[in-house]
């Protein structure tokens, strides 16, 4: 007895909450996946080793140049939607924290609301007959309508709008933790604006521009919800053409070839990026430069290079900033208008309404007596939702996928709390291997797991199953879960469990009585995100279901490929106001455990 | 209409609001070229607000700003020509400690040679010219502490702000940053803002103490003034201990005031009286407790009092008397401990005694 008291029990005995989380993934990720790639090695027929598939993939010129155009299209993506982002970032991070969550709600209302519902809002918008150009008419600016869809504009403008949320999260994350003091010591120091924001704020935040830019650009490679509703024929990306090959081919060897060609891509982009700044910058930490003085002599001529690239333009803004001084005076006695903030008003004020806007414009389509999409829509009929609602394949859809995404959601708690726990807590060895593993279903591209898991699935006989959607969804929500949790447990003063210990709890009574009640609403809102992952999620039902057990994204997909009609402008209506209640209510919870 | 030109700084009528919250009012100060002048109050006092305003980080409402004989109310921070030390030092994280201090010369376009000259000179003031080429991270506190002061003395300002610098560091080394950026203060002979909240640290440092409550200037004066002749029961209960009796003023006469004690035997008291008391008013008697004695016998003073012996406390060199006056109020008298003395006992009566010199009047 007293022998096993004084004996310390092995570390590694106390990470097991961490276990379920890496078999999930390892069984249901890594292992799919692997085998996808290994397949497409193989020789169909007589299953030895052959580079046939990739000999087939560079020999055709068309494989190679819907490679270039992915990437045209992800580069091009990831440029507007950072000088969009930037500047709401920005001004998020420097404004009051109230105004902060209250702005913020606009950017995370888009983010959550379904791609598919975005993407029909565009089509309402940009269409011939769209809102846009019969503005554009009325008020005599055009005479003909304006090709605004189904080419690289409407690609960009689509992609744009339904990556800049990601961008503005990520860049806020980092922006926030720059202190405010710096720009006003730069001040203090003689710096005007200009210089104190591109050589103090700008190079502090370009960690968060790189971690945005890589999200996006990595996220942007594997659209295709986008690029085939907005998009016209040269706005094929590689993802389009893996669901081509395998729904409609068959050919598993050459997707599979397609498919990897696409992860090394992300890869690669990944391994740049760990090389210039370094993986740890992803998760926001604060600037690039490590250690003392700066490494080689290649980063050395780089800083010297950005220093006066950075000091050119600081001198460009005062001068212009000089040059209005010069016309209109600043007085010493009179309070001063801060212009420059004025400015950024204004365009972060047009880059939210582009965010949130375009949205709405679902709504009155819905109530169109017309049978199908045009601006204006004739009022009034509710039709469209009674035809909804008498649809045995709409209902089912939509039970289907609030059944999965609840169970879903549920199983990445459970997975994925624990997990966070020991990440958030513990040192261990592997934990970045650990953390790697947890974090790559959100950026290996999600096609990629969806095929990876059909084929598995085949063989186990899962295809068009509810549980097949369940564990597929709740692979990349379990992700989600862990960020969110690791981000609650962070600002948790885990001193309160050590005194609940010394005050004779055990570990179940203090995790039940004392951390849960604290970081409830962490947990409600990793629920929450979890939910509307699975709930929103087109790709992995898109092979999963099998054209059988059909989800309600998959439902509205299969719908729009042959008509986008004002049914799908009814359920769209539907699913907004549905996320939107989700998150008012997840924000209202988040503020009253904040009044507390 | 151009004030005092001797003045470095001049600080008139200023007020800040946000919303209905009053953060600084009725605001004015002059500090005198060469000063060190400590902004001192609790927080919320309005000493912050204060330093931002004149460093031109937050607009004031009304009121005026002159830095140097011109001004400069609502003139932008990099046109102002001050240096500003934040609490948290503000070192630019991505720049090293050489490129920090080149930052204010760089903005002021100076050249290569003239920076790395100045930057140079600097570090030896601030005894580290070995860091010139590390980032701040790599630094200790104390040492953060001196870059950022380098950096504001580089570019010579005509006035350095600083807000509660020394707030991060630890006692030890808080004692030793004080007397360092007093050596500066002289031996530069560099005007200074300073703004704390610890009375010790402004009676070391300090010229003169601004004393702020409730975003107001509660009294200015050297730290002797402040402690020896407060003018409000703010100030005296906010530097140092002091004992405060309830008095009625029985007459005025060559300075002096006499009272009559709202406690205690009728005795009458006299105090060094202030503008404005006349006879019949109520006031405060303050007394520091090292005024007070415990008067032995036979042994007589200007003023004395009857009480009980409560505890006595030896801390050290001082030895403290709490004791309790017949209406139940408590004093205490901090003397010289005077070899070990046969220790009175509690309950113990004993006469407490003063001088009229030492007695202040509060209203």
């Amino acid at each position: 007895m007293a022998a096993s008291a004084q004996r310390a029990r092995p570390a590694w005995i106390g990470l097991w909450p961490i276990l379920p989380a890496l078999l999930f993934l390892g069984f249901l990720f890594l292992y799919p996946v692997a085998q996808l790639l290994w397949l497409s090695a193989l020789d169909k027929a007589s299953g030895d080793l052959t580079s046939a598939h990739y000999v087939r993939l560079f020999a055709s010129p068309l494989y190679v140049k819907v490679l270039r155009i992915t990437f045209e299209i992800a580069g091009w993506t990831t440029v507007f939607v950072i000088l969009g982002a930037y500047p709401v970032a920005y001004y998020l991070a420097t404004s009051s924290e109230r105004r902060r969550n209250a702005l913020m709600l606009w950017v995370l209302l888009p983010f959550w609301t379904s791609f598919l519902v975005r993407t029909f809002a565009w089509i309402v918008l940009l269409g011939r007959n769209g809102a846009i150009n019969k503005w554009l008419q009325a008020l005599g600016i055009t005479g003909e309508p304006l090709d605004l869809i189904y080419n690289f504009t409407g690609v960009m403008i689509g992609m744009t709008h339904a990556l800049m949320p990601l961008a503005v999260m990520t860049m806020v994350s980092v922006m926030e933790n720059i202190d405010a003091n710096l720009p006003r010591a730069a001040s203090t120091l003689g710096a005007r604006g200009g210089q104190a924001f591109w050589r103090i704020y700008f190079p502090l935040s370009l960690p968060g521009v790189a971690a945005a830019g890589l999200l996006v650009f990595i996220t942007a490679l594997g659209f295709f919800i986008t690029p085939a509703l907005l998009g016209g024929r040269l706005e094929t990306m590689i993802t389009q053409v893996i669901i081509t090959q395998i729904q409609t081919m068959m050919n598993w060897a050459f997707g599979g070839a397609v498919s990897m060609l696409l992860l090394v891509a992300a890869l690669i982009v990944f391994y740049l990026y760990d090389r210039a700044l370094g993986m740890s910058t992803l998760a926001g930490s604060a600037a690039a430069s490590q250690g003392e003085g700066r490494p080689n002599p290649v980063a050395r001529l780089g800083a010297w290079a950005g220093g006066h690239v950075l000091d050119l333009l600081g001198r460009i803004c005062d001068t212009v900033a000089g040059a209005w001084e010069r016309v209109f005076p600043a007085r010493p006695d009179r309070p001063r208008a801060d212009r420059s903030r004025m400015v950024l008003t204004a365009v972060v004020a047009l880059v939210i309404f582009f965010l949130a806007a375009p949205t709405f414009f679902i709504v009155p389509v819905s109530f169109t007596t017309d049978a199908f999409i045009e601006w204006p829509p004739k009022f009034f009929t509710l039709r469209w939702y009674q035809a909804y609602l008498d649809s045995p394949t709409w209902m089912s859809a939509t039970v289907r996928s609030l059944m999965v995404a609840t169970v879903a959601a549920f199983l990445a708690m459970l997975v994925g709390a624990p997990a966070a726990f020991i990440l958030a807590r513990r040192s261990m060895a592997g934990k970045t291997a650990a953390m790697a593993l947890i974090l790559s279903p959100l950026i290996i591209p999600r096609i990629i797991i969806a095929i990876a898991l059909f084929y598995f699935y085949a063989r186990l006989g899962l295809v068009g199953s509810s549980l097949g959607l369940v564990l597929g969804h709740a692979v990349i929500a379990v992700p989600y879960v862990v960020v969110t949790v690791m981000a609650v447990l962070k600002t948790y003063d885990e001193r309160l469990d050590q005194a609940a210990g010394s005050l004779g709890a055990n570990r179940v009574q203090t995790l039940w009585h004392i951390t849960i009640p604290l970081i409830r609403t962490g947990l409600i809102a990793a629920f929450l995100f979890a939910f509307i992952t699975s709930f929103d999620e087109l790709t992995i039902a898109l092979f999963v279901s099998g054209g059988l057990a059909t989800t309600l994204p998959k439902q509205m997909w299969d719908d729009s490929l042959l008509k986008v009609n004002p049914t799908l402008a009814a359920v769209s209506t539907m699913l907004l106001v549905f996320v939107t209640a989700l998150i008012l209510s997840a924000e209202y919870l988040r503020r009253r455990a904040a009044a507390r | 209409m151009t004030p005092n030109a001797t003045a470095k700084l001049i600080v008139k009528d200023l007020r800040k609001t946000y919303g209905p919250v009053v953060a600084l009012t009725d605001a004015s100060i002059e500090v005198r070229e060469g000063e060190f002048l400590t902004l001192l109050g609790p927080s919320g006092s309005g000493k912050t607000t204060m330093l931002m305003v004149i460093a031109g980080l937050v607009q004031p409402d009304s009121g005026e700003v002159w830095i140097d004989g011109k001004l400069a109310t609502y003139a932008p921070s990099f046109k102002r020509d001050l240096g500003m030390v934040f609490q948290n030092y503000a070192l630019f994280p991505h720049m090293t400690v050489a490129e920090n201090i080149a930052f204010p010369l760089r903005m002021r376009r100076l050249g290569q040679a003239d920076i790395a000259r100045e930057v140079k000179r600097v570090l030896d003031i601030v005894r580290l010219p070995h860091v010139a080429d590390r980032l701040p991270r790599a630094l200790s506190g104390g040492q953060q502490q001196r870059i950022a002061l380098a950096r504001c003395i580089v570019y010579g300002p005509s006035i350095i702000l600083m807000d509660e610098p020394l707030g991060a560091l630890d006692k030890k080394l808080r004692d030793e940053m004080q007397l360092e950026i007093k050596r500066l203060h002289t031996e530069l002979g560099i005007t200074v803002l300073y703004v704390t909240h610890d009375q010790e640290e402004a009676m070391v440092m300090s010229d003169r103490i601004c004393l702020m409550n409730d975003a107001r200037i509660e009294q200015l004066g050297t730290p002797a003034d402040l402690y020896f002749r407060p003018r409000t029961l703010f100030a005296a209960g906010f530097l140092g201990e002091s004992n405060i009796l309830d008095a009625t003023v029985t007459a005025v006469e060559n300075g002096r005031a006499v009272l009559r004690l709202a406690v205690g035997d009728d005795a009458l008291v006299r105090a060094v009286a202030r503008d404005g008391v006349k006879p019949g008013q109520s006031v405060k008697l303050m007394v520091r407790p090292e005024c007070l004695t415990v008067l032995g016998q036979g042994e007589r003073a200007e003023n004395e009092i009857q009480a009980g012996l409560k505890d006595v406390i030896m801390v050290g060199g001082i030895t403290k008397h709490y004791a309790r006056l017949p209406d139940g109020k408590e004093v205490v008298a901090a003397n010289l401990t005077r070899g070990p003395v046969a220790q009175a006992a509690a309950g113990e009566a004993l006469r407490l005694g003063w001088s009229a010199d030492s007695s202040v009047l509060l209203v």
